[in-house]
């Protein structure tokens, strides 16, 4: 007997279908398993509907469909999230924003782009390609990641060191807003007219309303670039060696460290030159105008031999270049030869701790058995242990977790934060009350009820809830679309 | 200079109080911005002091009521400055709740983009924090930034934590008859272009060698010319229009206009509007804090 198209039937379905066009609505079993997991390690979500608008006003129509029948929305883009923020909780209706991919315009002498937020952010570096500007947010997941998740997590990437992260580079936001109005906030040039709306939707995680257009700053490409690939005999030295580059007042665009782990997983696939005997490598990047790359690159070298590390390389043409940060974005897919299981954790610590700090967290993997890889976002602080495990050994997710509640309690201990990019999602919203107070997160609730008054808008995610919805499993793949 | 104390935080909180209204006074430079308070309000004076300077991170921690001028003498010492700027007198808080950006903000970015954590006296008397230590960041909702330029009216500043940088090597200021988007395009970076309609200054900051070279080139190949500090700017402050006014001079790329008149003050779309007020009154449902002071009406 074939099964009956129930989803014509549903009011519900029936309702987006109407807003969005029968072929963007999805019902079916396939699409609700698709929908349920993002890139994080979080199961136990369920879609109840998926739908898939073309327009910012269809967006907005899509918000009211959902609350005419009770039901909350979640916003979607590639679903490359780490912290849980797009997993549904509710059978809510997932607006997916993979249809709305046009680069609207570019004002190359504002140095301003209207884009959709399901834009991929390496769409856009790649249209913007010969224009003199960039936009310098430059996730790992660049390659599949939308700028429309890059605003609701602040993402950062290994540029954001000198440039900022997102909210650094958004001038303002279209937003579907949760009672289904679309409103513009901030502006196309300086600071804002009124409260800093724009400032407090970036990072809002889905939680605030969906973006419906983005303005985002485009920077100019610096004039000279320098990268320099480091090898240290521990990581120690390598972490001291970021603590003083910093110290000296050099401000490089990016410092990113992996250790010999990473090292040995990435180097066979990725041929980015990494030295397979360094316990750790550091990659720096230097920009600017020449004289002031030269001395950097100097000053750099310098403080690195002081440190102990066993070598110091320029890259010397844009090819070497390219294929360093290859190596560095691609490590993340190479753990996978490894064990078959991951947990990425994402804390930040002030930069002066940090070589006594991923001691700990070694320290911390150790202990317990596990197998814990270290590739991060330096210059900032920002470190991303990544536990790798096999989840069928007896007893490896009770250590796994217990190991990271450790990992974060140890950067909280050291003045840190519980996340640098990857946000609060479902993922650590238990953990808040461990860096905030009861009235601080009065506050941030204060900021939430006045965007989304009813509790309508991507529930359960930044803010403690008390709600279970969605528990912390092992990683075993990511999910379809992903770019590792 | 002495250290503010967790003590003087409390006793901020304390003097702020639960229940009658009140407004601090900073500096009393932007005293007149986005509206006078309202006659016989109480006056409150934040905390001042450097509690921690940390040049290894590049983090200052500030009472909200030091001065710029107090604050900058320090950071001076290790090389290194905070993205604020404000007349004489100004306070951390003041200039933060004003929220303008430096007038180098093409270099030292947005003044909203230097504030890491804020330690606030909320319309009920508790003190909350809002941000982080680190200078990295996106642990719960952003309320930094809704803080600055917010006027003191969501909350009142006790504490920050400031992201500092290093103080340019070197900078200076050339001038000449043509387009901005000229001159912006035979320099990288540059901290600040102001165009009058007819002529561009420009101001280029970096290390030494970098900044003399591209002086030269500028003068070279377009004519620029060398010139003490910037023009003087007209005394009022508006948002740009799209047009400039006789006698204005526009700050390219940061939406502001100094003209010799004010410039009607922008109207907020009513969703917008709408927004902004539901986000009042869920932090201060009695209007208590600096009352008669509204951002909406602030100049650019
Ligand atoms: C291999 C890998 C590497 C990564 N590297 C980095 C990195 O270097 N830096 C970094 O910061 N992150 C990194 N991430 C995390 C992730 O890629 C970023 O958080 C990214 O910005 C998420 O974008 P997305 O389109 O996949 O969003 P999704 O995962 O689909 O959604 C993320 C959150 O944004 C919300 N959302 C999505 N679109 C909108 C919208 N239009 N309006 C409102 N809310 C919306 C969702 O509800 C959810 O809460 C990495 C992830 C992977 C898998």
């Amino acid at each position: 007997m074939r099964r009956r198209r129930w989803s014509t039937r549903d009011p519900l379905v029936a309702d987006l279908e109407a807003a969005v066009g029968a072929g963007h609505v999805q019902a079916g079993d396939a699409a609700v398993h698709l929908y349920s997991r993002d890139g994080s390690a979080i199961g136990g979500g369920r879609a109840g509907v998926v739908c898939l608008p073309g327009t910012a006003e269809e967006v907005a129509a899509c918000i009211r469909v959902a609350r005419r029948h009770g039901r909350a929305f979640v916003p979607r883009g590639a679903g490359t999230g780490l912290a849980g923020g797009a997993v549904p909780c509710d059978d809510p209706v997932v607006i997916s924003t993979t249809r709305m991919t046009r680069i609207l315009d570019v004002d190359i002498e504002r140095r301003l782009a209207w884009v959709e937020p399901g834009v991929v952010n390496l769409d856009l570096t790649r249209h913007l390609a010969g224009t003199g500007l960039h936009f310098a947010p430059d996730p790992s997941s660049q390659q599949s990641c939308t700028l429309g998740g890059n605003v609701a997590n602040n993402s950062g990437g290994p540029h954001c060191l000198a440039y900022g992260v997102t909210s650094a580079h958004v001038a303002a936001v279209e937003v579907a807003l949760p009672d289904g109005d679309l409103v513009v906030l901030g502006e196309e040039e300086g600071d804002p007219v009124g409260y800093d709306l724009r400032g407090a939707f970036v990072g809002g995680e889905g939680t605030l309303g969906i973006a419906t257009r983005i303005a985002v700053r485009l920077t100019a490409d610096p004039p000279e670039i320098a990268t320099l690939l480091l090898d240290f005999p521990t990581i120690e030295t390598a972490a001291d060696t970021v603590s003083a580059v910093v110290a000296s007042g050099i401000v490089p665009a990016a410092m990113e460290l992996m250790d010999q782990r990473v090292v040995r997983a990435v180097e066979p696939h990725a041929n980015a030159g990494y030295s397979l005997d360094a316990a750790a490598v550091l990659i720096v990047e230097l920009d600017g105008l020449p004289a002031g790359v030269a001395r950097e690159v100097e000053a750099v070298t310098r403080i690195a031999g002081a440190h102990g590390a066993d070598s110091v390389r320029v890259a010397s043409d844009e090819e070497e270049r390219e294929r360093i940060w290859k190596g560095r974005k691609a490590a993340f897919g190479a753990i996978a030869n490894i064990k078959p299981s991951y947990y990425l954790h994402d804390t930040v610590i002030p930069r002066t701790r940090l070589a006594e700090v991923v001691a700990e967290v070694n320290a911390i993997a150790d202990r317990r058995g596990l197998i814990v890889m270290n590739v991060f976002h330096a210059g900032d602080g920002n470190l991303h242990p990544l536990l790798v495990f096999d989840e069928r050994e007896p007893g490896v997710l009770e250590e796994v977790f217990a190991a990271g509640e450790e990992i974060v309690r140890l950067s909280l201990s050291v003045g840190g934060v519980l996340s640098g990019e990857h946000g609060i999602g479902l993922e650590k919203r238990q953990f808040m009350p461990l860096l905030f107070q009861p009235a601080d997160l009065d506050a941030q609730r204060v900021l939430r009820d006045a965007f989304d008054q009813d509790g309508v808008a991507n529930p359960h995610k930044v803010l403690p809830t008390g709600a279970s919805c969605g528990d912390v499993q092992g990683m075993t793949r990511l999910p379809e679309g992903t770019w590792v | 200079m002495s250290g503010v104390h967790p003590g003087d935080i409390e006793a901020f909180a304390a003097a702020v109080g639960t229940d009658d209204p009140v407004c601090v006074r900073g500096g009393g430079s932007h005293w007149m911005l986005g509206g006078e308070p309202a006659a016989g309000v109480r006056e409150v004076v934040a905390p001042s002091g450097i509690a921690a300077f940390d040049p290894a991170e590049m983090t200052v921690t500030v009472g909200a009521g030091t001065t710029l001028v107090d604050l900058a003498a320090v950071l001076v010492e290790a090389g290194q400055e905070v993205a604020l700027e404000g007349p004489s007198g100004a306070t951390v808080g003041g200039v933060l709740a004003v929220g303008r950006s430096s007038l180098r903000r093409g270099r030292v970015g947005a003044a909203r983009d230097a504030l890491l954590q804020a330690t606030c006296v909320g319309a009920d008397g508790r003190l909350f924090s809002a941000g982080g230590p680190t200078v990295k960041n996106v642990t719960g909702y952003d309320l930094c930034r809704l803080l600055v330029g917010s006027l003191g009216t969501l909350a009142l500043l006790a504490s920050v934590i400031l992201r500092t940088r290093p103080v340019p090597e070197e900078s200076c200021w050339l001038q000449g008859q043509m387009e901005p988007a000229a001159v912006a395009a035979g320099c990288h970076r540059p901290a600040t272009l102001l165009w009058d309609g007819a002529r561009t200054a420009v101001r280029l900051e970096g290390y030494r060698e970098d900044v003399e070279g591209s002086a030269e080139s500028l003068v070279a190949e377009l004519g620029l010319e060398p010139i003490e500090g910037p023009p003087a700017l007209p005394p009022h402050r508006s948002r740009w229009d799209g047009t400039l006014p006789e006698g204005g001079i526009l700050e390219v790329g940061s939406g502001v206009v100094h003209g010799p008149e004010p410039l009607p003050v922008p109207v907020p779309a009513p969703g917008v509007a709408a927004l902004g007020r539901r986000i009042r009154d869920g932090f201060d449902p009695t209007g208590r804090l600096n009352p008669g002071r509204d951002p909406y009406r602030l100049v650019a």
